[in-house]
């Protein structure tokens, strides 16, 4: 149905979009070392990906990022199975997980890096402390959604609890982690650039960013660091919403807003 | 809604108005907004996980109380056979353990306080720099912000210096991206072109981790409060932008139509149709804002070059080494933020009660 006709508004957006910013640097209605023409944002971006430090430092971010969030997995999914299914333990960390939850992650760069230095430690443990929570939390409320009826089904089948687990609980909660895993790719993204600006040396996007920032005239580098941040962020939410799509087809139409501590 | 949460309606949920026009009776309106805590937020944004525990853990806990007795697990369906599928059933606990919500209550906080107890111990027996121990933390806290004149509600020079222009800058961010985010969201919603037109770049805007441009505008704006505000402002605009956009367009046709029936003017329509419906949406993109406006508020001061707020205190702690300070302003912010989010909890449940009367 409409849905070429949209997909064309979308790129007429994209392109109206793209005209105002070049005709409002070109018109020199806001100064040009503020605001470069679109054109040449794009122009130095393409020429980024031909640039091999600048890729390696992209490595290196989506390295820290990857690892991070492996590890966030790693953890928050076993975590949030236990809290899901044993109340009194879910009861007992709760109050705990409810004070650490609203620190801003990005706080804790400071300390971490008093801690760990700041090399890609610092970065994969933040990134790893800041992308648990929304696993967690889903893995959690997914496991509430599961089917009773298949769980007593199981059990009056004489299937020990490992087995209900394992058999009914996880599959069940698999889309919900699956949503926690995709937000916690968005807030991954964000800790290994913010922490990567602010340690400053080293390699990474982040660091990219922070250095244009301090060149004279380096706003041109500076964005063109962003619409790689942001082709990044858009890549992997896409990748990760196909596959939900594939692997969890009854689940699709929704889609996240998510970014968060 | 994006996101019916149920597998059998998800797709038409999730596809918006259309397919919804065709089912919808006017109670479908009022069904999508409740449905909304219960399934649409957890999944579809980070900080809708707070919804998760209230509507998962009674649940979970029902169930635990059930699975609890090793031996009666599998007696259980047959000791109730007429359990409904939907929604789960809260067992009646054949041996009531924890029987109200005060064990629990009363559990967590004893709990939270032996954790802090244990690191009270370790850290004094450790003797570590890098983890003091909690008694310490707060004894400098109060030191250090709290232990004012009265008649400056007990803030010290310190507190006034540091805190206060973080609330500022951080209250002035968040507002203006509430008022700008709610009115363009609507403003573009209303109309299915424009939003088509608009939502590539809103998805864009959105994918980009806002620290990144916090470096853009140190260029425009210079170091200060203006810089600090814009990197908020432009960070926390596009959730909310986005939840209100699709909040605002799938508002119930059929409602639409009654409205042009009862020859409702576009201010009438606006108050008493398409924001309340819209409402759930906006507080889920207010509450994403929030926690972005916090981190946004955070980092901008981290940067060196600024000159005061918790942040500048945190990374001023850092170079001095001063481990204290550090974990005194990491507890603050912690409290800072569950406090924030509560306050807007409390707003959004008056305030969707309130919509969902009108509505």
């Amino acid at each position: 149905m409409r849905r070429r006709q949209e997909l064309m508004l979308g790129a007429l957006g994209v392109l109206l979009a793209f005209g105002v910013c070049e005709a409002v640097s070109r018109a020199g209605i806001v100064r040009r070392s503020y605001l470069p023409p679109a054109s040449e944002v794009l122009r130095r971006a393409v020429e980024l990906a031909g640039d091999r430090t600048f890729l390696e430092g992209v490595g290196a971010t989506l390295h820290a990022w990857a690892l991070g969030l492996g590890l966030a997995v790693a953890l928050a999914v076993p975590l949030g199975l236990l809290l899901g299914s044993v109340p009194v333990v879910d009861a007992a960390v709760r109050a705990i997980v409810e004070f650490l939850r609203p620190l801003p992650s990005v706080a804790l760069i400071p300390l971490v890096s008093l801690l760990l230095g700041s090399g890609t430690e610092t970065k994969v443990a933040l990134v790893t402390y800041a992308s648990v929570w929304p696993i967690l939390f889903n893995t959690v409320y997914g496991l509430g959604e599961t089917d009773p009826l298949a769980k007593d089904t199981l059990r009056a089948f004489g299937f020990g609890r490992l087995a209900v687990l394992l058999r009914v609980e996880l599959p069940g909660t698999a889309p919900f982690i699956a949503a926690g895993i995709r937000i916690s790719a968005a807030v991954a993204l964000i800790l290994a650039v913010a922490t990567e600006i602010l340690s400053g040396f080293g390699e990474g996007l982040g660091i990219f960013i922070a250095q244009s920032g301090l060149a004279t005239n380096g706003t041109r580098d500076v964005l063109a660091g962003v619409v790689w941040a942001g082709a990044l962020g858009l890549v992997i939410n896409g990748v990760l919403v196909w596959g939900e799509r594939r692997l969890f087809p009854w689940t699709s139409g929704e889609r996240g807003v998510g970014v968060g501590t | 809604m994006s996101g019916g949460g149920d597998s059998s309606d998800g797709e038409e949920a999730g596809r918006g108005g259309k397919a919804r026009a065709g089912l919808g009776g006017p109670d479908s309106e009022a069904q999508g907004v409740t449905e909304a805590p219960l399934a649409g937020r957890p999944r579809s944004e980070a900080q809708g996980v707070t919804e998760a525990p209230p509507t998962g853990r009674p649940r979970s806990e029902a169930q635990g109380v059930t699975e609890a007795p090793p031996t009666g697990r599998r007696s259980t369906p047959f000791a109730h056979p007429d359990t409904p599928p939907t929604p789960p059933p809260r067992h009646q606990p054949s041996r009531p353990r924890l029987p109200a919500g005060l064990p629990h209550a009363l559990l967590r906080w004893v709990v939270l306080a032996l954790a802090v107890a244990a690191w009270e111990l370790a850290a004094r027996v450790h003797g570590s720099v890098y983890f003091p121990p909690p008694g310490r933390i707060a004894r400098h806290m109060y030191d250090l912000w709290f232990s004012g004149p009265v008649r400056h509600l007990f803030l010290t020079e310190a507190a006034v210096a540091d805190i206060l222009p973080s609330l500022g800058r951080m209250a002035a961010g968040f507002a203006l991206a509430a008022v700008a985010g709610i009115a363009l969201g609507v403003a573009v919603g209303r109309s299915r072109r424009a939003y088509a037109l608009c939502n590539p770049v809103l998805q864009f805007a959105r994918a980009v981790p806002p620290p990144a441009l916090v470096p853009v505008f140190v260029v425009v704006f210079d170091f200060g409060t203006p810089m600090q505000i814009a990197s908020i402002v432009f960070s926390a605009v596009w959730p909310v932008l986005i939840n209100t956009a699709e909040g605002a367009r799938n508002t119930d046709p059929l409602r639409l139509d009654v409205a042009a029936v009862l020859r409702l003017g576009p201010v009438e329509r606006l108050r008493f149709l398409i924001l309340p419906s819209a409402l759930p949406r906006i507080f889920a993109g207010l509450r994403l804002s929030l926690s972005l406006s916090l981190i946004l508020m955070v980092f901008s001061e981290l940067l060196p070059g600024t000159a005061n707020g918790i942040g500048f205190t945190l990374t001023d702690a850092q170079t001095r080494s001063d481990l204290l300070t550090v974990w005194a302003a990491l507890v603050l912010l912690g409290a800072l933020g569950h406090l924030l989010n509560t306050a807007l909890l409390a707003v959004e449940k008056r305030l969707v009660g309130k919509g969902r009367a009108t509505a």
